[in-house]
């Protein structure tokens, strides 16, 4: 999912996608190495993103990726879950105890 | 985990590198932007990521299907074990090939003619029609046509009722003096194809108006004669031929895949524009094949129940005349057709699944001989958690590339089998049919699938995955091999033996069979005496005088030329075909009881004919020469007739009433002949042929030396005589005893050479277990020797550890060949089913070959020299 709301900006490669996700959280999510990979393969195997090699912004090799509608759409439904269960902890941590 | 992304794992493991690469370089970029030193923006970049290496390991895994991957790996090591071992592969291969090819091939005739339905429109509802002959000797009578028209008309089973006749030959020749041949006929009523369903592929069918006596003659052609005599020219359509030089309007051409009512007919004409009106009268004449379709609802037997009703109806009307049946007869038309191949294929396909069981068995056996030989490393690895279906796999991974290497070899060495099998059995029904189709290759597949499984299971039995210690223990010294293993080679090998026991005498019993049928005496003398059909048409030669003149003519010439030593005509000669016969009264007997019949073959022959075929006289002479013309009045009969007939009186000077005219009287009684090699002889009557009433039948010729050289001035007199005659079926009576012996023969030399390869591999496959037993015990033999043992005792123990399987394979094939002789029975000509010469021969057989087998294994094992032997180590 967050993958999928960091490619909403427009297509990024790997690194990026670390460092976004690092960055706008604060460092508090790492990323890690293991997963990354993976976690993007899965994605595109369901048709989420798509993947094409290009440039970089200091003119490296690679690889991009990119949102596909289908992967839109289900970042939407996924961030609506996420926020329905997200106020729904909140719901019963906010309930004190009498 | 996708099997996309499985297949290409190795292209998306370069893909993932590069992108690992990049983003290290954009690490390592931003890292420098923070002011770090080149080394350590590199140090910190591959600190901060982790092991490349590991990711690529993890996305591998991931992409990984466990199972297949499990496979590849199976095939990869069994196919470079395989080939570490080229013999053993080459060996493995071959027989399986051999098994598969040889069972394939069987398969496909089986399926093609006897299995797969026949290539007319709703085949189930076609049965063929037979009278039931009134003295219950031939339940399968061809119908006379009197029959089959109050059939046709008071029948109310059948949508459609067709009658044909068969056997017809016609002289073809062109209108414009082309080359004159012998084409073989088939005269149908009009809707015979309809009843089929069959269209022609060019021009059109029979029509009702087409089948009269008073209609222009038509003819349809087959697709064959078609393409090979007019060069498949369309506009042949309309236009005409001769036959028996009468011209015939050609109207279609039949697809090239028809060939009712057997192969090699050539030509359809239409059957009551040839058969005389007289013959719809005929209720006893037996001669026609009736074809009806079952109307939808209608069962078989309710519709045999009308035509026996109605058949019974005829035979009260008429109970003057014994030869009229009382009942129908009826069987589906795919079974009239193919019915007597049914025994012979199946004998066949049995044998060569029994080659196929052989094989199996012996690349199993092979399989456990080289598990032995490599469980050192099998126990090895399993000590080191090599699971046991991990090796089991293997083990099956292996006989499974055996298999399919075999099965592909097998489909190939098939084609070629089938090739040859319908090169050679042209005379076979529905022969057209047979080629190699999907569930001939399903069924090929499958075959391979079940060899490899039962060859790596039997194999298998010998993993046990307990024996880990056990096993290497034993295989540290040069242990006695382990005891399952070769009790399991051990139990094989008596398979082995039983099988090839009962292939051999199956093949025993055939080919005795045959040999008896080859030296069977046709009554007459066979060498050097050369055949050849000649018939004139009826328009040219429509007087016997004219008939009379021509034979007489060719006879003198042919008599003439050098070598000739004899020469005779015949309307059948011995060995050749049934020919017909008559029913007969004789004149100076009691008249018959109603009801009874009497007849025998008839023959029309010339005075000469039996000189010529050295055919004694047992009493009387042949015909004098006023046998001609009207003026013919003298019969012969053979000796079975008389015996038969008169007993103990004598025949000659009594006259036999028959066809219909005047009495013939009985001036000679000669030996019998027989019209089939396999059928004794049955009462024949020759009639003289100078008579002028028969239109032309088989020349024989006799002479000193190499006959065969005389057919062409034969020929040549021939066409000096009429230039548009065609001569046929020239043929020495050899070729003739050898053509309707082809089956019998056929069918034993095949058995016999599928017995032969078996016995190789059970000779092959006991001798390489007793080699193996040997090596295996080679240091517990040599203590033997050591400690005093005879170099005989050791042969002797070798020996009996050798035979002992053999002598239990024995009594399995014996006991099993006593179960298998008694399905090939009906094939068996003069010979018993359990015929001890057969048994006592094939024991002998197996037993000298096992001890073969056996010697030279354990000869070595008894010239061991102890010293060596313990020192193996």
């Amino acid at each position: 999912m967050l993958i999928l709301r960091t490619l909403v900006l427009g297509p990024a490669h790997g690194h990026t996608i670390t460092h976004v996700i690092e960055r706008t959280s604060d460092d508090v999510l790492q990323v890690e190495q293991g997963s990354l990979y993976p976690a993007l393969h899965r994605l595109e195997d369901r048709g989420w993103l798509t993947s094409y090699w290009g440039s970089s912004e200091n003119n490296r090799k690679a690889k991009f990726y990119k949102l596909t509608p289908a992967g839109r759409k289900q970042l939407a439904a996924e961030t609506n879950r996420w926020q329905e269960r997200v106020a729904a902890i909140a719901r019963v941590l906010c309930v004190r105890p009498e | 985990m996708s099997l996309r992304r499985f297949f290409r794992r190795t292209s998306h493991d370069t893909e993932l590198k590069r992108e690992i690469e990049s983003y290290l370089d954009h690490e390592i970029d931003d890292n420098l932007a923070r002011g770090m030193s080149q080394q350590e923006a590199r140090r910190q970049a591959h600190l901060k990521f982790g092991s490349p290496v590991r990711v690529r390991e993890e996305l591998w895994q991931a992409n990984t299907v466990e199972f297949l991957d499990h496979l590849r790996r199976n095939l990869r090591y069994s196919s470079r074990a395989l080939l570490r071992a080229p013999g053993f592969a080459l060996v493995c291969v071959l027989v399986m090939a051999l098994g598969i090819g040889a069972t394939t091939a069987l398969f496909t005739v089986v399926h093609s003619v006897l299995l797969k339905p026949l290539p007319f429109k709703d085949p189930p509802r076609l049965i063929r029609l037979y009278e039931h002959s009134a003295d219950e000797k031939f339940p399968y009578n061809e119908s006379a046509a009197g029959v089959y028209a109050e059939w046709k008309k008071q029948s109310t089973g059948f949508s459609d009722l067709a009658i044909l006749a068969r056997g017809f030959e016609y002289g073809l020749s062109g209108t414009g003096g082309e080359f004159p041949e012998k084409v073989r006929a088939s005269e149908c009523s009009w809707d015979l194809f309809p009843t089929l369903g069959v269209a022609p592929a060019l021009g059109r069918s029979f029509t009702a108006s087409d089948d009269q006596p008073s209609a222009d003659a038509t003819v349809l052609l087959s697709w064959g004669l078609w393409k090979r005599r007019f060069g498949g020219d369309p506009s042949i359509l309309n236009q005409p031929i001769h036959l028996d030089e009468k011209s015939y309007t050609i109207i279609g051409v039949m697809p090239a895949w028809f060939a009712y009512p057997g192969p090699g007919v050539q030509v359809w004409t239409p059957i009551q524009h040839e058969e005389s009106s007289k013959r719809w009268q005929e209720l006893d004449n037996h001669m026609f094949a009736v074809v009806g379709r079952l109307k939808p609802g209608i069962r078989e037997t309710a519709a045999q129940a009308e035509l026996t009703l109605i058949t019974r109806g005829l035979h009260d009307q008429h109970l003057d005349n014994p030869f009229i049946s009382k009942a129908a007869n009826s069987r589906p038309l795919l079974e009239d057709i193919v019915g007597d191949y049914k025994t012979p294929l199946y004998v066949l396909l049995a044998a060569t699944g029994c080659l196929l069981l052989i094989g199996c068995l012996n690349v199993a056996s092979l399989l456990v001989a080289r598990g032995t030989a490599r469980r050192k490393e099998l126990a090895i690895r399993a000590a080191l958690g090599g699971s046991r279906w991990r090796l089991l796999g293997e083990h099956l991974t292996e006989s499974f590339l055996l298999s399919a290497a075999g099965g592909m070899a097998g489909l190939i060495l098939a084609n070629a089998a089938i090739q040859w099998f319908v090169a050679t059995r042209q005379d076979m029904n529905r022969v057209e049919a047979i080629h190699i189709d999907a569930p001939v290759v399903a069924f090929a597949v499958g075959l391979t699938f079940l060899c490899a499984l039962f060859a790596g299971f039997m194999s298998s039995l010998s993993i046990k995955g307990n024996q880990i210690l056990s096993s290497l223990q034993e295989s540290s010294r040069s242990h006695s091999a382990g005891h399952s293993q070769v009790q399991v080679r051990k139990w094989l090998l008596a398979l082995e033996v039983g099988l090839t026991v009962v292939l051999l005498i199956g093949a025993g019993l055939l080919l005795k069979s045959y040999e008896r049928l080859r030296s069977s005496n046709l009554g007459c003398i066979t060498d050097n005496v050369l055949t050849m059909h000649l018939n004139l048409p009826n328009a040219k030669y429509s007087q016997p005088v004219q008939r009379l003149s021509f034979f007489e003519t060719l006879l003198a010439r042919m008599r003439a030329l050098p070598g000739v030593q004899f020469a005779g005509i015949t309307t059948t000669a011995p060995g050749e075909d049934y020919g017909g016969d008559n029913g007969f009264l004789i004149q100076e007997h009691p008249p018959l009881p109603q009801g009874t019949m009497q007849f025998a073959i008839h023959r029309w022959v010339d005075p000469s004919y039996f000189e010529a075929l050295g055919i004694p006289f047992l009493r009387g002479q042949s015909f004098d020469q006023n046998q001609r013309l009207d003026k013919a009045n003298q019969v012969i009969i053979s000796s079975s007739f008389a015996r038969q007939y008169f007993g103990d009186e004598d025949p000659i000077g009594k006259h036999l009433l028959t066809l219909g005219e005047r009495p013939y009287q009985i001036v000679g009684v000669v030996g019998d002949t027989r019209h089939e090699i396999a059928k004794p002889a049955q009462p024949m009557m020759y009639f003289p042929f100078y008579s002028g009433t028969e239109s032309g039948g088989t020349l024989a010729v006799r002479a000193s030396r190499d006959v065969t050289s005389l057919a062409l001035p034969i020929q040549q007199i021939v066409q000096e005589l009429d230039s548009e005659l065609p001569v046929s079926d020239i043929l020495t009576m050899d070729q003739i005893i050898g053509k309707s012996t082809l089956d019998a023969s056929f069918n034993a030399s095949l058995v016999l050479a599928f017995a032969v390869l078996s016995l190789l591999l059970a000779a092959v496959g006991l001798f390489g277990v007793l080699s193996y037993i040997v090596s295996q015990r080679t240091t517990e033999i040599g203590v033997r020797i050591a400690i005093g043992a005879q170099r005989s005792q050791v042969l002797a123990l070798m020996l009996a550890d050798g035979l002992r399987p053999a002598s239990i394979g024995l009594l399995l094939g014996l006991a099993g060949g006593v179960a298998a002789s008694k399905m090939i029975g009906s094939l068996l000509y003069a010979v018993e089913p359990l015929d001890v010469s057969v048994f006592t021969a094939v024991a002998i057989i197996i037993f000298l070959v096992a001890s073969l087998a056996c010697l030279l294994p354990a000869w070595r094992a008894s010239r061991l020299d102890p010293i060596q032997a313990l020192r193996i180590e």
